[in-house]
């Protein structure tokens, strides 16, 4: 039991990403990760809706309907995003005011929905409880790295201390603007995909098609 | 046929087997620059021909010698004419120490000076995105086993002809390296690229730097002087405002203005175009519609007309000659990678950009210039504008054969 529940955390983490492998709750992390702080919130938010989400639907698995299973996942799912949103204008407003949106969001985020549908509905609740908690982590791993990397090059900061004092702050660095747009979350992102792919072989999807070359000698 | 021999006699070294195998790929791109191909297709359609691949991007290459020349006259006669307004005795810099040091004036009216001036900003900038680049060229060629090709020559002389006089080299070597690898290297390389990959490079740093990639003090790179280009100011106060900043339409023609390197010239361009045209490198359906939607679309909004937006009322022949349009026309529209493949769907995709830039350029109120996020724009749609030609196609021949 204990290996399986070590697997079900660190399996996420790099093997089974949630974002670098299946390639959800991409939106989220392109609108979040301009800032490393922002990112960590909604990482810890999003780790602690799926694990709990999970733990719920999974507890009452066996007297869903099939027919509506859907909508039951989802009003637990919308209860605790709900109790998170209230927690974080409770005690950290500004952040909840940088997040907006992206909190109530978190209800139809891939990952919370497809974790609560692949495996809470068929596993026990501790194991779903600990799967969403992987589930939540390699999330939160992949919104930091990008966080990093966007908040680091794009204005010079680390949780807002200065790392790399600016220009117009009297340093050298010339802050890279387009990183703080979102876009650039996909380049970053892609280029997580490709360094973990290349990392992990085994990621790598069968190409569609082949390109035929035909006999050149040499 | 010395040099023939030695090539054939270290061979042996550069194959499968040989001591240097891992060079092969630089090998080869030496090898095929100085010779054609000695291999033959073995397989049908046996296409006989002596252009190939290389020999079309070495052409184009030798179609944008018309706009290096006038990018290192006009840069140094823009610098030499700032330089003379704000006094020559503020002019600093490693450049005018070179100059002052050759006893070369900054005389604006001396096309000599104008030439060594300009080319002490073109160059440094062209050599910069030559190493950069072409130092991820050969690490993506090397590892991916694939050739080094002359389309790099390409993306290299377009990109720096659209760089602003000032841009500082690291950034010149950060676009550059965007361009290529995330341009065009993550798609497999030359050939599979479905965006340009110097506009790629070029907008990566609009977007990431736009203080010094936009704005009025980026086109001369001297202390003090700052000069609107014609499209801001047209975007400002309408193209009639133009006359007051001593703008013809025959300079704009010509190229003396503000602009980034080699994009002012019409003429220039019109030059490589003959030249592209004339090789058939460049297909003429393209340049048809792109011309054509500009104009349509520019005449249309003559006339809506508009009270508050001063660009509303801006002819055809003013789009034409101001800002990147004839630059991009002749060089980026004509790409055959990312334009559209079939003739119709050239007409189209051609239309579209006409379309874009004029919109881009009117409506849009961020941005005075449309042409770079046109063609990007642009060559998104090229694969579904094909589709649908296929598609249409198809159905055609389906319903004659029923």
């Amino acid at each position: 039991m204990a290996d399986s529940n070590k697997k079900l955390v660190l399996d996420p983490l790099i093997d089974n990403n949630p974002i670098t492998l299946q390639v959800l709750g991409v939106c989220s992390a392109l609108a979040v990760t301009s800032s490393l702080k922002v990112a960590l919130v909604m990482a810890i938010a999003v780790t602690l809706v799926t694990a709990f989400s999970s733990f719920f639907i999974s507890l009452i698995r066996n007297s869903i309907p099939s027919s509506i299973r859907i909508i039951v996942q989802m009003v637990i799912i919308a209860s605790l995003v709900i109790l998170v949103d209230q927690m974080l204008k409770a005690y950290a407003f500004e952040v909840s005011k940088t997040l907006s949106v992206f909190v109530g969001l978190i209800i139809t985020n891939c990952i919370v929905m497809g974790r609560a549908e692949a495996f809470a509905m068929q596993n026990p609740p501790v194991a779903s409880f600990v799967d969403g908690i992987g589930n939540g982590l390699g999330y939160g791993l992949v919104l930091l790295l990008v966080g990093i990397v966007r908040e680091l090059f794009g204005s010079g900061k680390l949780f807002g201390f200065e790392i790399l004092p600016t220009v117009s702050n009297g340093g050298w660095y010339v802050p890279n603007g387009l990183l703080l747009l979102p876009p650039s979350a996909f380049f970053v992102i892609g280029m997580l995909i490709w360094a973990f792919r290349t990392w992990k072989p085994k990621q790598v999807e069968p190409a569609d098609f082949k390109i035929v070359v035909q006999s050149e000698g040499h | 046929m010395g040099l023939r021999k030695y090539l054939d006699n270290i061979t042996p070294h550069f194959e499968k087997g040989g001591k240097y195998e891992k060079y092969y790929t630089m090998f080869e791109m030496v090898e095929t620059l100085l010779y054609t191909r000695k291999q033959v297709t073995q397989a049908a359609p046996h296409a006989r021909d002596y252009i190939d691949l290389k020999r079309v991007m070495t052409y184009v290459v030798l179609a944008t010698i018309p706009c290096i020349i006038m990018a290192l006259y006009n840069t140094g006669l823009q610098t030499n004419q700032a330089i003379q307004l704000v006094g020559a005795e503020n002019a600093s810099g490693w450049r005018v120490w070179m100059l002052t040091l050759l006893h070369i004036p900054f005389n604006p009216n001396n096309i000599f000076a104008n030439l060594i001036h300009g080319a002490f900003y073109f160059f440094p900038i062209y050599i910069v995105t030559l190493a950069a680049g072409g130092i991820f060229e050969v690490i993506f060629a090397t590892v991916r086993k694939h050739d080094v090709n002359e389309g790099f020559l390409v993306t290299s002389m377009l990109y720096s002809l659209i760089m602003p006089a000032s841009t500082p080299l690291w950034q010149v070597a950060l676009g550059i390296i965007f361009g290529v690898v995330i341009g065009k290297e993550v798609f497999g390389g030359t050939g599979k690229n479905f965006l340009n990959p110097a506009l790629v490079g070029r907008a990566f740093l609009y977007f990431a730097y736009p203080a010094n990639m936009s704005g009025d003090s980026v086109w001369v790179a001297v202390n003090g002087y700052s000069g609107a280009t014609a499209l801001s100011i047209s975007a400002q106060d309408g193209h009639q405002a133009l006359a007051a900043a001593n703008v013809s339409w025959m300079d704009a023609f010509v190229g003396t203005i503000q602009g980034s390197l080699g994009e002012t010239s019409v003429i220039a361009c019109m030059l490589g175009l003959c030249f592209l045209l004339y090789t058939r490198i460049a297909n003429w359906r393209l340049i048809v519609g792109c011309l054509g939607g500009m104009i349509i679309f520019s005449s249309l909004f003559n006339l809506i007309g508009s009270t508050s937006n001063p660009m509303f009322a801006m002819p055809w022949y003013w789009h034409l000659v101001l800002g990147g349009y004839a630059f991009g026309l002749v060089f980026m529209v004509t790409e055959p990678v990312t334009a559209a493949m079939t003739n119709p769907g050239r007409y189209i995709y051609g239309a579209l950009i006409g379309f874009m830039v004029v919109m881009i350029r009117v409506v849009n109120p961020a941005f005075p210039e449309g042409m770079m996020l046109a063609i990007l724009f642009s060559n998104i749609f090229a694969p579904l504008i094909d589709y649908f030609v296929v598609q249409a196609n198809i159905k055609r021949r389906a319903r004659k054969h029923v």
